[in-house]
């Protein structure tokens, strides 16, 4: 219960920040050469001026600034974002449908950065400064200077163009129709790629991080002890380092959400899966800045949500967090 | 110069900051060796590397000389990167200084809008910044450095919690020295080393945004850079692939060069933590 309440108070700070974030891009957007209206007018292939009036009336765009964020945070509120006249249809269920592909596209990066950072940190510090470390270490930092959009076209020439094992883009093979576990195989395979090219800069840095950690804990008095006490290593590295070893790992995970988000942006255009970054860069290009806000604020509220999700993962691997 | 001496001990930190002496004679260079517009037609189009004597390198899509880009998107990616960390550490040490210094609700107002600019994934920012002013050369630099100033300010304002109150301060106060003297003139000389080696940090990820800025066709089509020549060569990915390999390969030596670099640095100047 003190997880939660504390978890919960960290959660209560945060919309304050949500706030600051979405009335600083709203009032940044008034800058924006061009409104919705202007939009949806090239959309029909112009019009006149009375019409142009009419329409601003219509969605509120001739009140003054104040007025109109004042109207904006309380249809948010309402978690009405809105409407894009791009797409036409409510910003909230353009999001809502792209948001799938790349919450999936997160989870795979993730498990698979965290995963391999995990045990090629643990090791490399297991051979510090010999062969396997040396080879680990310096794999990481290419992989850390790698241009992640760079990486994902040289693996569609490698994977998909010369050897054709897997698909060049996309979220699922349109031509047919496929249900059932036939699906859940087809999209995998359509995700290998991207995974591993937005999990790559990831699996650089935890790997780091989980080296240097691991060497930190395993000097520790407590360390020394269970080996005393006669275990053998890799009892010593499973039941007593990791634990404490993995706590800067699963912080970093908080930290870097807003990045991976950002990075999706990248890859989701590289493989043209229909994600959120992807509609973030459309909405950029098509200035339709409705959904742009729409897209801030539901990235803002994913990073959030990492967030606290960490919090609770971090309170249940170090009790003592809880006790202070 | 005990600290010269470590770097240049270590053969990671030697071997950086050679490839980063070779891309800044690159930029420097490429007015001689290329003296003709770059983004002008050279040739065929898609003439592969090594096969003409003129063109080492090959030529683009549109018949332009890939190598001649290549020398001057050091240029643009130096520029672009040098600058950008430039206005990013400048930003985040004003506000981690004066967070840290004056604590109380300075800070609290401050590290809001820190906390605002960490939960906003920076990259999207970047696009809406993209959306607003433009894409030329200056926003696309400012927009850059704006977007990355958030972890060098947590940065310094840590350095400045636990320096305000040492001894050297209570002597600068006891003096009568005002709060911009002990800030500017006592505590940031302090503080300051730290934050120099993570703007190695931020130079590193500025070079890989505008690159992807650029590989989206987002950021000034009028110069040459590297990230502009990566999304051109998309286009004929297929059969000629390296359009898109050469100037990736610039960007990843690049990046990795001011990152080996700076770990050099922090290595050099913090002993006690090598191997971390």
């Amino acid at each position: 219960m003190r997880i939660l309440s504390l978890a919960g108070r960290r959660l209560a700070a945060s919309i304050p920040t949500l706030f600051l974030i979405l009335i600083g891009v709203f009032l940044l957007l008034q800058f924006a050469p061009g409104d919705t209206v202007d939009a949806m007018m090239a959309q029909m292939g112009g019009g006149d001026a009375a019409t142009a009036r009419e329409l601003r009336k219509f969605y509120g765009l001739d009140l003054s600034i104040p007025a109109q964020l004042g109207n904006y945070l309380w249809r948010l509120v309402r978690l009405d974002l809105g409407f894009s006249s791009i797409y036409g249809k409510p910003v909230a269920s353009v999001i809502l449908e792209r948001l799938p592909p790349t919450i999936l596209l997160m989870t795979a990066s993730l498990s698979f950065a965290f995963f391999f950072g995990l045990v090629f940190g643990v090791i490399a510090a297991r051979g510090v400064n010999r062969w396997p470390d040396t080879l680990i270490s310096t794999l990481g930092l290419i992989f850390y200077a790698t241009p992640s959009f760079w990486f994902g076209l040289m693996a569609i020439v490698v994977f998909s163009v010369y050897l054709q094992w897997l698909p060049p883009g996309g979220f699922e093979d349109i031509g047919t129709v496929q249900t059932g576990i036939w699906r859940v195989l087809d999209v995998a395979s359509h995700l290998v790629l991207p995974t591993l090219t937005l999990g790559l800069i990831f699996l650089a840095i935890y790997l780091r991080i989980m080296r240097a950690s691991m060497l930190e804990v395993l000097n520790l008095d407590y360390v020394r002890t269970a080996r005393a006490k006669g275990l053998d290593e890799t009892r010593v590295v499973t039941r007593h380092v990791l634990r404490n070893a993995l706590l800067p790992m699963v912080t970093l995970i908080g930290l870097q959400a807003g990045t991976m988000l950002g990075g999706s942006v990248v890859v989701e255009s590289v493989f043209s899966l229909p994600g959120l970054g992807r509609l973030a860069y459309e909405s950029v290009v098509q200035r339709d800045l409705n959904t742009l806000l729409g897209i801030v604020f539901v990235s803002a509220l994913l990073v959030i949500t990492v967030n606290f999700v960490v919090d609770l993962i971090y309170a249940r691997l170090d009790p003592r967090i809880t006790a202070g | 110069m005990d600290a010269v001496k470590r770097y240049f001990r270590s053969p990671a930190a030697v071997a950086g900051l050679i490839l980063l002496l070779v891309v800044i004679a690159m930029a420097i260079s490429a007015g001689w060796f290329y003296p003709r517009d770059p983004l002008a037609l050279a040739g065929r189009p898609l003439i592969w590397p090594f096969s003409n004597p003129r063109f080492l390198l090959g030529t683009d899509n549109s018949g332009r000389d890939i190598a001649a880009q290549i020398f001057y998107g050091a240029r643009i990616s130096l520029l672009i990167g040098g600058v950008a960390t430039a206005i990013a550490i400048l930003i985040g040490i004003l506000v981690g200084a004066f967070a840290g210094y004056y604590g109380g609700w300075v800070d609290n107002v401050l590290m809001r809008i820190t906390e605002a600019f960490q939960t906003l994934p920076n990259f999207v920012l970047l696009l809406v910044l993209v959306a607003v002013f433009g894409s030329t050369l200056t926003t696309v630099t400012i927009a850059v450095g704006v977007v990355s100033w958030p972890a060098p300010a947590r940065l310094t304002r840590a350095e400045f919690l636990s320096l305000r109150n040492r001894e050297f301060v209570q002597a600068g106060r006891t003096l009568g020295m005002k709060n911009i003297q002990l800030i500017f003139g006592e505590i940031l000389p302090n503080a300051l080393p730290p934050v120099i080696v993570y703007a190695s940090v931020v130079m590193a990820v500025s070079i890989l945004l505008e690159s992807a800025l650029a590989f989206l066709r987002l950021s000034d089509p009028n110069v040459a850079s590297w990230g502009n020549l990566i999304g051109l060569g998309r286009d004929v990915l297929r059969v000629q692939w390296y359009v898109s390999a050469i100037p990736g390969i610039a960007i990843l030596v690049t990046v990795l060069a001011v990152s080996l670099v700076g770990q050099g640095l922090n290595d050099a100047l913090n002993p006690r933590l090598k191997g971390r």
